[in-house]
């Protein structure tokens, strides 16, 4: 049973210490129902990704049950920074069974509900707990910045090469009425801005966010049903689990998750694994840390080995380019509230490959499909998603 | 925090409750006052060996009776056989550096450490092992040989460390 998005809703993200957990929730699902046309009362089961923690409400699908007024069944969903796409694969895989017709699915994340410190110990506390963070310190940065080293060591990427991402990341953001940071910025700000850990700065790092996004899942017996017109179908989804030690993988220069992930994803979708850039129409790509953007063009095979980094020194993940990357502004400008980035992701699918994204951010759609690549943790969880205008 | 503290202390005499406004937005936060302080215990009676090794200055690690393989952090059961017939064998305490972050922003229960260098190294003997790089880390890069040192931290306790092999 194809699975198609038929209603995407998506807050402001940044500080939104206006709201609370519910009330910011709410903003998303409201307008999925909206855009969907649906009730309440047509939504059979809903699932909502959230990593918490950081946040005070732990229990988020009764809250939303008791404030939005659901009354079926639901499941929360934790992967790490992943959180939003495993949350939207347990509502896909609901629909494909059979088990369901339409299914909310909210991410949700209200990071500031903490100091920036405690957010810090907390993410570090993401990879293996006792063998990396308990006597080690790693913080999320560190994780990223032990694979940018590696890549600059084997491949000669530099710093500014990585500034590079962050540049076209805000060039992008600063277009996008959602993202926290809407402002263009030089290669010289990015360059200049204090280490965080190296070879990472302030600017190759995404930031401590607030934000919801909510999609509709439905039937494609629901579509027709409903006749509806607006809809982005799933066409495939590929998962990946890395091991929990960085010290038990061969590589820093991939994530194997991910590059696992794409090929389950590609393979399913019947796209040509050696040059699947020429199917799609652009890609979210999972970028918390520059660096990490330009490993998951290789991890995608947007480019071979080693050659990711020249994607972005000729401006080819630019609009008009190889592949247009993050057109939202990524993780990195828009933002990136832990368990909303997977949604905001697929609610960035819809806009564009419907031609509804924001002028100078609008991709031009000629193939009807566009990629989502979501990380959670250190490589930890990796879901490689394509979205299609038409089903398979 | 602390200034959400200090006008808590004076909102909950002066207003009635322990609020404070988001310097930001101006939106009126409710400044929890239930802290929460987290401390794991965390079993490692499974492999006190690696920790009487490097009592002793030894760096210990579990291999496989039937199939050999090495485990890195050491594990008490082998998956490919599984059983759980393991042996303890001495790691040689010197590879190579694969990569290295310098950790500026630490986490708060950190704090009392300067910046410090993380490494992953590549042991002689296959595994790999994560942990703190000695020295100035503008003067190594991935290739570097390094050996594995047991310390005391300034927390007081033993742990392993990676030092460069100078020459
Ligand atoms: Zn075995």
């Amino acid at each position: 049973m194809a699975v198609a998005i038929i209603g995407v809703g998506h807050t402001k993200f940044g500080n939104r210490r206006d709201v609370n957990v519910p009330e910011l929730a709410w903003e998303a699902m409201k307008q999925a129902f909206d855009s969907a046309n649906v009730e309440q009362k047509d939504v059979d089961f809903f699932v909502v990704g959230t990593a918490g923690l950081w946040s005070s409400e732990a229990a988020v699908p009764p809250l939303m049950a008791e404030y939005a007024k659901l009354g079926v069944g639901s499941m929360r969903v934790e992967a790490a920074c992943a959180t939003g796409s495993a949350a939207i694969r347990v509502g896909y895989t609901a629909i494909e069974s059979g088990e369901a017709d339409v299914v909310l699915v909210l991410g949700v994340e209200k990071m500031q509900e903490s100091t920036n410190p405690t957010v810090i110990e907390i993410i570090g506390r993401f990879g293996s707990y006792f063998w990396e963070f308990e006597n080690f310190g790693l913080t999320f940065p560190a994780y990223y910045a032990l694979h940018a080293t590696a890549y600059m060591a084997k491949y000669g990427a530099t710093e500014e090469d990585f500034a590079r991402v962050a540049v076209k990341n805000h060039y992008y953001g600063a277009k996008n009425p959602n993202a926290q940071f809407q402002k263009e910025i030089t290669l010289e700000t990015a360059l200049n801005s204090p280490y965080i850990a190296w070879p990472f700065k302030l600017y190759d790092c995404s930031p401590i966010t607030d934000g919801a996004a909510a999609v509709v899942l439905a039937s494609e017996e629901k579509v027709k049903e409903w006749g509806i017109e607006e809809k982005v179908w799933i066409l495939s989804q590929g998962v990946g689990t890395g091991t929990a030690n960085l010290s038990k993988r061969e590589s820093f220069t991939s994530l194997k998750s991910a590059a696992f992930a794409a090929e389950l994803a590609y393979k399913k979708a019947g796209i040509d694994i050696d040059a699947p850039y020429k199917q799609l129409d652009g890609a979210n790509v999972h970028d918390c840390f520059t660096a990490a953007e330009i490993i998951a063009y290789e991890d995608l095979r947007f480019a071979k080995r080693g050659e990711g980094v020249e994607l972005i020194r000729n401006e080819q993940t630019y609009i008009g380019g190889r592949i247009p990357v993050n057109l939202d502004g990524g993780l990195k400008a828009k933002g990136h509230p832990i368990g909303a980035t997977g949604v905001s992701q697929a609610v960035e699918a819809y806009k564009q490959l419907l031609s509804k994204a924001e002028a100078g951010r609008q991709a031009e759609i000629k193939n009807g499909r566009w990629l989502t690549h979501n990380v959670g943790g250190t490589g930890h969880y990796s879901y490689v998603t394509i979205y299609s205008l038409e089903k398979r | 925090m602390e200034e959400f503290k200090k006008a808590v202390e004076r909102n909950i005499a002066e207003y009635g409750f322990p609020v404070a406004l988001d310097e930001k937005t101006g939106a009126m936060q409710w400044v929890d006052m239930r802290k929460l302080e987290l401390s794991y215990l965390i079993c490692i009676d499974n492999i006190a060996p690696f920790f009487e090794g490097m009592r002793e200055g030894k760096l210990l690690t579990t291999k496989c009776k039937k199939c050999g393989e090495l485990f890195f952090p050491p594990q008490k059961d082998c998956p490919n056989c599984r059983v759980s017939e393991m042996e303890w064998v001495e790691l040689k305490k010197e590879g190579v550096l694969e990569t290295l972050t310098v950790v500026f922003v630490r986490p708060p229960s950190f704090a009392m450490h300067d910046p410090y260098t993380v490494a992953i190294a590549k042991l002689d003997d296959g595994v790999k092992i994560t942990a703190w790089l000695r020295g100035d880390p503008r003067k190594v890069k991935p290739g570097q040989r390094v050996r594995v040192e047991i310390s005391r931290r300034k927390e007081g306790y033993l742990m392993y460390e990676l030092v460069p092999i100078e020459g």
